[in-house]
Formats: structure tokens, sequence, C-alpha cells
């Protein structure tokens, strides 16, 4: 009994370090937008804040902006320099942001 | 079946042992001591972000030798007047809120086997891990007759921001209507492509509102321009027609500094009022002393995973004095990216987990061609396992399709978001 609890512990303990790694991966990712955008997403001014931004509006922004049909300065052409998978990252970690 | 606590800890403790957890105690991630040897928009970033993601687990000592951060970009709006020292300079408060030490102090030396830095004044420091972001130091040798006090005195740079700014602005104020600003730009690779193209246009701008019979002379010792080529002819051609002109191939082959007068090696000589010569420049010189310049006896390569160096371990390269990767520019926004990459890896290594796999990479540049008028040239660079190095991802990047007020707005907000990202 007690080794079972022991593999559950260890078991849920994986999910948590893989999330753990997740997440990491998806910080590292979303912190190249921090430059114009803010620490964390946080805007100085003058730039759109990130931080808080539902993940879904932010996939479908960078996906209009990758289309063209969202018209842009500069946006247009960075968003399509990242995957699905990559945007997704970046939307779970800002998503994330308070 | 419920677990309780103790279970728990016994199987976490497990974990931790295989470095699979982050490290917990007082809530931090990672331990040990990082120098960081530059505070600039490398060294900046890097040792806020390493703060950041350890939260506080890493202690970070910053070692510059200027009391406060000038920026680059931006100051060649301090050369036409419109903007003042102060709005671009920042202070270090920000990182020491962030638990950075910064030693107001010049790294002299380094011994990678001890894992220590000599500092001018202020003894040595231990590492276990060492950052060093010392941006570009100038190759006399390739001004024949140019010095370093010469430099400093009578024929400027300018290429680092700082009191050389204001002694640019005060030479272009002290010049009679009527004479000529030649700005001589170095070969490729330089820090800032654009940027002596940008400063030709600032400098045009203000003389077309004060001194609208001077000259500027850009003296390119490249054989076009460098960057954002259209759109700064174009904006050269509306704006500045008549006192602007541009020369390529202008390979400087000795200076007279008591006649104010360039030579070059395939076209007439040029006597100027004010000689704004930007030498030839490499990696900074601590890192030629800490055997960190590997290529072209001029730049650092190191693992674009990590930014380690190529020849020394646990010592990591960024910004302007590594040996770019294809298409990769030497700018500030550039640099920030280095350092969050070195970031990332280092905070993983420091806790006992492999460096994680390189994130997407940016950059962005703005120049302005007038006070109110930029034009941007952006790029997206991803991590080619097989190649070893990150390339620019296809049909990723471009320019402005022209220079706009807009992109002006937007290139003062990028400069303050970057700012408050590397410092606050």
């Amino acid at each position: 009994m007690k080794y079972r609890k022991l593999a559950l512990a260890a078991s849920l303990l994986g999910f948590a370090a893989t999330a753990l790694a997740d997440d990491v991966l998806n910080r590292n990712m979303a912190s190249a937008c921090a430059s114009c955008h803010g620490t964390n997403g946080h805007s100085v001014g003058g730039m759109d804040p990130l931080a808080g931004m539902p993940k879904d509006e932010m996939i479908r922004k960078m996906k209009d902006f990758r289309t063209d049909a969202k018209p842009a300065t500069l946006m247009h052409q960075l968003a399509k320099g990242y995957t699905d998978q990559q945007v997704e990252m970046i939307a779970n970690y800002y998503a994330a942001q308070k | 079946m419920t677990l309780n606590r103790r279970d728990f800890i016994k199987a976490t403790g497990a974990a931790a042992a295989f470095g699979m957890l982050h490290g917990c105690a007082g809530g931090g991630q990672g331990s040990g001591h990082v120098v960081v040897i530059g505070g600039g928009f490398g060294g900046g970033t890097a040792a806020k972000y390493i703060r950041m993601w350890s939260n506080g687990g890493i202690n970070v000592t910053l070692v510059e030798p200027n009391p406060a951060f000038v920026s680059c970009p931006v100051s060649n709006l301090v050369l036409s007047g419109d903007k003042t020292m102060a709005d671009i300079t920042t202070g270090y408060d920000g990182l020491r809120k962030h638990g950075v030490t910064v030693i107001q102090d010049t790294a002299v030396a380094v011994d990678p086997v001890k894992r220590t830095v000599t500092l001018a004044k202020n003894g040595s420091l231990s590492y276990d891990r060492l950052i060093v972001s010392p941006g570009i130091d100038f190759m006399w040798e390739t001004v024949p007759g140019l010095t370093p006090a010469l430099a400093d005195s009578k024929i400027l740079h300018a290429w680092k921001a700082g009191p050389q700014t204001v002694a640019l602005r005060k030479q272009l104020e002290d010049m009679p209507d009527g004479g000529v600003y030649a700005l001589c730009v170095p070969k490729s690779p330089y820090r800032c492509p654009p940027g002596p193209y940008e400063r030709a246009s600032m400098v045009a701008a203000y003389f077309k509102a004060k001194k609208p019979k001077s000259k500027v002379l850009i003296l390119d010792a490249n054989e076009d321009v460098q960057s954002k080529k259209g759109l700064f002819m174009k904006a050269w051609k509306d704006l500045y027609s008549g006192i602007l002109e541009y020369r390529p191939n202008h390979a400087i082959s000795a200076l007279d500094a008591n006649a104010m007068t360039v030579k070059f090696e395939f076209s007439d000589a040029v006597k100027a009022n004010v000689l704004n010569i930007v030498p030839g420049h490499g990696a900074g010189n601590i890192a030629r002393a800490a055997g960190l310049v590997t290529a072209n006896n001029r730049w650092c390569e190191v693992d674009w995973r990590t930014m380690e160096s190529i020849a020394q371990k646990n010592i990591h390269v960024l910004g302007d004095a590594t040996l770019s990767a294809p298409a990769m520019p030497k700018s500030g926004q550039m640099t920030t990216q280095h350092a969050k990459l070195a970031a990332g890896a280092i905070v993983a290594l420091m806790s006992g987990q492999e460096a994680p796999d390189p994130m997407v990479i940016a950059n962005t540049c703005y120049s302005f061609v007038s006070s109110n008028s930029t034009v941007h040239v952006a790029s997206v660079h991803t991590y080619d396992a097989k190649e070893k190095t990150f390339k620019v991802v296809p049909g990723s990047g471009g320019l402005s399709s022209a220079a706009n007020e807009q992109e002006a707005k937007y290139a003062m907000a990028w400069a303050k978001n970057v700012w408050a990202d590397a410092l606050l």
C-alpha cells in the first residue's frame, strides 16, 4: 500500500515536472516578446500589453497578423516567423500572467 | 487512497535528487554566483532575468564602469537636438531592486581556471558562471593617423553613447553654417548596421532646420548602404537633396587631423569641419583578455544553445562581441535576445538540469530619418540543431514600406520598453 502511494506521488510528480518543463519553455519562448511589450507582458507604454491576454485572443491575433488579415506596421512580419505550436506556447504564458 | 504529506515529500526528495524538480530552498531555483561583465542591453537583461527566473536563488554581481546606462539607440536624436542625454540614460537602481549587486568598476582580467575576475579597483570576484557582455572596442590600426587620445578629443566616433555623444553635438553646434560634416563608416561587420545612415539623416535634419548651407557627407568603406538601403536613399532624396551626399567604397588610408583631412585608397581626399570617424571594431577588450576571441582575431564564437564560449567553459558571451550567426545583426535588441537565451540556459544548468531547447528570437530595429519619421527592419531567427546556428525563418521579417510617423512613435515606445526590460 505504501509503495502504491509512493508510486502515485511519483507519477503525479512526473506530470508536475513535465508541466514545469513546459512552463519553462513557454516562459523562455514568450520572453522574446518582452523587449517591446514589457517584462512578462507589462508594457511601460506605447505598445500593447500582453499580460493576461486570453489564450484564444493571442492565437487569433497572431493568425490574423500572419495572414495579413490584421493590418500592422511590423507584427505581420514577426508573426510569420512562428509556428502554431510556438504561438500557443507564448499564448499560454501570457494568459497566465496577471 | 490518500497521499499524506510525508509520502509526497519522500517522492519529491527522490525526484529532486535526480534533478527533476526545481530547487525549493527559499522558493529559489538554482544556486551559486554569476558575475556579469558589462551593464548594457546584454548584461542588464541577463542579470535581471537570472534573478527573476531563479526566483532569487542565484546571486548575481554586475560589473560596469559607467555610473548609468546610456543608450546608443536614440542617441542620434541627441545629436540632432531632438532629445537630451537624460532621455537616453537609465540608472542601475532597477537592477539593485532585483537583488543584483552592481559594482562600478572595470574588469581587467579573467582567470577561467580559478574562475575569478580581476577588477581595476575593487580586488577580485569569484564566479560559478561568468557572462561577458562587453560590447565593442576599436581597432585603431584601421584608421592610420588616429589615436585613442585624438578620438577622445577632436576626431570623435560617438559609437558608444555617453560623453562622446555630448561632445559631437557640441562640434555640430559650433560648426559654422556652410561647413561640412563627414561621417566615415567602417567595413562591415560593425555595431548597428543602419546606425551610420540614421546618424547622417539626423545631422542632415539639424542642418536643414538650423544651418541650411551645410553639408553631410557619408564616406562608406563598404560598397553600398549596409541596411535599409532603399528606405534611406528615398528619405535622402525626398528630405535632404543638396544637403546629404552618399559616397561608397571609401576605405580610409590616412587621417591628417591637423588639416582635418581624410585620405582614401581609391578616391579623392576629403576635408571637413567636423570629422566623425568610426574605426573598425571587434569584441570588447576584456573578451580578448579572457581568451574568448576566436574568429578573425575580432569576435567570440559561442554555442548558440547556451551562449557559452567555445573556447572557455562556464563563460557566456553576449551581443556585439559575438561572431554573429548568418543575417543576425549586431543590435541592442538582438543582444537582449542573447541575454534571455543565456539566462534560461544558466538557470537550468545551475539547477542541475540540462539547458532547454533554445527559444525563437527576434530582431526589431527602428531608424529615424527625421525627427518624426522612422523606418524599420525586422527578422525572426530559429535554432537549427543540425547546423548548430541560428537562421532566419524563411518568409519572416521585412522592412517598412516607407518612412512613416506612426513608427516614429513605436520607435520611442520600443526604446522605453526595452530599456525597462533590461534595467528596471
